[in-house]
């Protein structure tokens, strides 16, 4: 099934974290969002971040994405200091290591279904037929081949999660970030997206998704629990 | 590879356009409009110095041409009492210009007076114009029939005539009359060539007239003098007058201004009245950069304004769909756009937007020079370099007034542009 979206599961460390902050200011207040984390995620691992609102979960995850960087400490992506880097260079990371799926799909609504699929081969510069093979190729894997030309807006949200997790494999990343990907999905579609992204995770891709849902946390090989910008505790494989 | 992420931005671009087609089109009316001014503009002033050129073609370029002009102060004290007026151009003046103005190429004398002439039953009052062979190379017509006058006919006093085309048809009917003789008041002259004339249109007078007669000059001179008597309505008029018109060709273009104002130095000094006239046929195309330049000027500002109201309207509806399209921005920035994609992005559209007004400008462009034309007979043309610089504006729009907008999406911090609702 997944056929073609190599990584493979060897148990070298892709995510490490070293004493890391983060810190906003507020006013004169410092809200320290993460407050010192340290974490390794191996390759192939399958991580659900929990914990309460206010915890540091999305400070967490958007850290983890390269849309931000650490405060202090340092964090190191399949081998890139992501602290040291630049605005351009967390871009280019973000497009060779990263997938991300959204809690609302976040699909554009003038593009196709295809189009979509093809957004990161487009700053990627790949060229568009070896572009449309690879969208139709990932289209057909989340069961969409026939909805290649539709807008988003003609699609159920479980087909537009589909098509987002399509997008988020198309440069075939090495972590795929979801941020609670079934948050806007009845059970039973939200199960079916779980279902396809626990294969993506057989399949040998690295997969890190915040959740609050102990349903959702269950499919994940590792859970890791936050608290007040720490991590609480770990259950699972380390 | 480049080039095609100019062609799907560019696709892309028209396509979000398309989404909004009433605003989009709202928001160009103001470069439509600047553009649409821009080429009237061009095709006035086209227009003015083409008509100019042409005029000046067929004056002659390089002509000035000094005719006899009756003092208004004579007819005030003649007041219906018969009295002699002389007034006009002198052989002298003639020969001085020839002598002594420097850049003069040749002069044209001519004696003019109307009679009427005669062929068979047919008469016609004719403008019998006593000149010399250099009348037909500084007025320079078809010669239709026959041949013009030769410097033999002048020397010879040769009782020889050429008749304009208009003329000749009403006198001979055809063409195969060269040889005829005409009677010109009690004088016979032998026709010997026909040739065309120019249309007197607009505010220039030609040279030349529809029934004119031309004989050489030394049998004008000889056989009608300097004086004529008219009589009309019950009073006498008699006029002395040696030239009625001298036709001074400069020898080069750039000389003309500056001979015409030395002719008119010298003419001031030698005349005690102004009882001439001075026509520059150059002066019409510093006409025709006069008007030009008015229509510059009002068909200018309307295009500045409307293209700074278009390109703030512009930049304000760019401005507007950053905002509405903060979250895609946010979605491209988290898949790895760089923010100078995003500049070129957002650039790419504003400028698809401002080239599109500034096509349906160039076809306004079109259509008010026509409409101008249309109503107020000023001739227009438009020229292609204008539309290629309607072109350049637009884009040239659409790169200033988008740049600002384009620049405020790519600052956008893509984890705020994410949570954008
Ligand atoms: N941009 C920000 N500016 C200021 N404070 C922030 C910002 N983002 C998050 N925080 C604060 O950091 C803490 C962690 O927030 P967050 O990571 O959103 O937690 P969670 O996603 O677990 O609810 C909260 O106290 C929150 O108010
Ligand atoms: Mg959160």
């Amino acid at each position: 099934m997944t056929a073609g979206l190599s990584s493979s599961p060897n148990p070298e460390s892709l995510v490490v974290l070293d004493s890391v902050q983060k810190h906003y200011v507020m006013g004169t207040t410092i809200v320290r969002a993460l407050a010192g984390v340290n974490l390794t995620i191996r390759r192939g691992g399958f991580w659900a971040i929990m914990g309460p609102s206010g915890s540091g979960k999305s400070t967490m995850l958007n850290l983890l994405g390269c849309l931000d960087r650490p405060t202090t400490g340092t964090y190191t992506l399949n081998g890139n200091d992501v602290g040291s880097m630049s605005d351009d260079d967390l871009s280019d990371l973000r497009l060779r290591e990263l997938g991300f799926v959204f809690q609302s799909f976040n699909l554009i609504p003038q593009l196709t279904v295809q189009e979509n699929i093809e957004l990161p081969l487009f700053y990627l510069g790949w060229d568009a037929h070896k572009s449309s093979a690879r969208a139709s190729e990932l289209a057909n894997m989340v069961g969409l081949g026939d909805r290649l030309g539709h807008r988003p807006a003609e699609l159920s949200g479980g087909q537009q999660q589909r098509v987002a997790i399509a997008r988020a494999l198309s440069n075939d990343p090495s972590v795929l970030l979801a941020d609670e990907p079934t948050g806007n999905l009845d059970s039973a579609t939200g199960e079916q997206i779980m279902e396809l992204i626990v294969d993506l995770n057989r399949g040998g891709k690295t997969v890190i998704l915040v959740t609050h849902e102990n349903d959702i946390a269950a499919h994940a090989r590792t859970r890791l629990h936050m608290r007040d910008g720490l991590v609480d505790r770990i259950d699972g494989e380390a | 590879m480049r080039e095609l992420k100019a062609i799907r931005n560019i696709r892309l671009g028209i396509k979000t356009l398309m989404l909004h087609k009433l605003r989009s089109l709202l928001t160009v009316l103001g470069v439509v409009f600047g553009v649409g001014s821009v080429i009237a503009m061009l095709a006035v002033g086209e227009g003015a110095s083409e008509q100019a050129m042409r005029e000046i073609r067929k004056l002659g370029s390089n002509n000035i041409i000094l005719s006899a002009l009756k003092p208004t102060e004579d007819e005030q004290t003649s007041s219906g009492q018969s009295l002699m007026s002389i007034y006009g151009l002198l052989y002298e003046d003639e020969a001085r210009i020839r002598q002594t103005i420097p850049g003069v190429q040749r002069t044209v004398p001519v004696k003019q007076v109307r009679k009427e002439g005669r062929l068979g039953e047919r008469a016609l009052e004719l403008r019998v114009m006593g000149t010399t062979a250099d009348w037909f190379d500084l007025v320079k017509r078809p010669l239709l029939a026959g041949r013009i006058l030769r410097n033999a006919d002048i020397a010879d006093n040769a009782s020889v005539c050429v008749l304009t085309e208009a003329g000749a048809r009403r006198l001979l009917a055809t063409e195969h009359s060269i040889g005829q003789t005409l009677r010109i008041g009690t004088d016979s002259y032998i026709v010997v060539g026909i040739v065309g004339t120019e249309e007197s249109g607009g505010n220039i007078q030609t040279p030349d007239q529809q029934t004119d007669a031309y004989i050489p000059l030394s049998v004008a001179k000889e056989r009608h003098g300097d004086m004529s008597i008219r009589r009309s309505s019950g009073s006498i008029e008699a006029e002395n007058v040696e030239l009625h018109m001298i036709i001074v060709e400069a020898g080069q273009r750039e000389n003309v201004e500056r001979i015409s104002s030395a002719i008119e130095t010298m003419l001031k000094r030698f005349h005690k009245k102004t009882d001439y006239h001075i026509s520059v046929p150059l002066a019409l195309l510093r006409q025709a950069e006069a008007t030009k330049r008015t229509f510059n000027i009002v068909l200018g500002s309307i295009a500045g304004i409307s293209l700074v109201v278009g390109g703030i309207g512009i930049m304000n509806i760019m401005l507007a769909s950053v905002t509405e399209r903060t979250r895609e921005i946010g979605i491209r920035r988290a898949i790895g756009a760089k923010r100078r994609q995003i500049i070129s992005q957002f650039l790419i559209e504003t400028i698809v937007l401002s080239t599109i007004g500034g096509l349906l400008g160039i076809a306004l462009g079109l259509l008010f020079p026509w409409l101008i034309t249309r109503f107020s007979n000023m001739p227009t043309i438009v020229p292609a370099y204008g539309i290629a610089l309607s072109v350049c504006i637009s884009v040239a729009v659409g790169v200033i007034f988008g740049l600002y907008p384009a620049v405020r999406a790519a600052k956008l911090d893509p984890i705020v542009a994410l949570r954008h609702e």
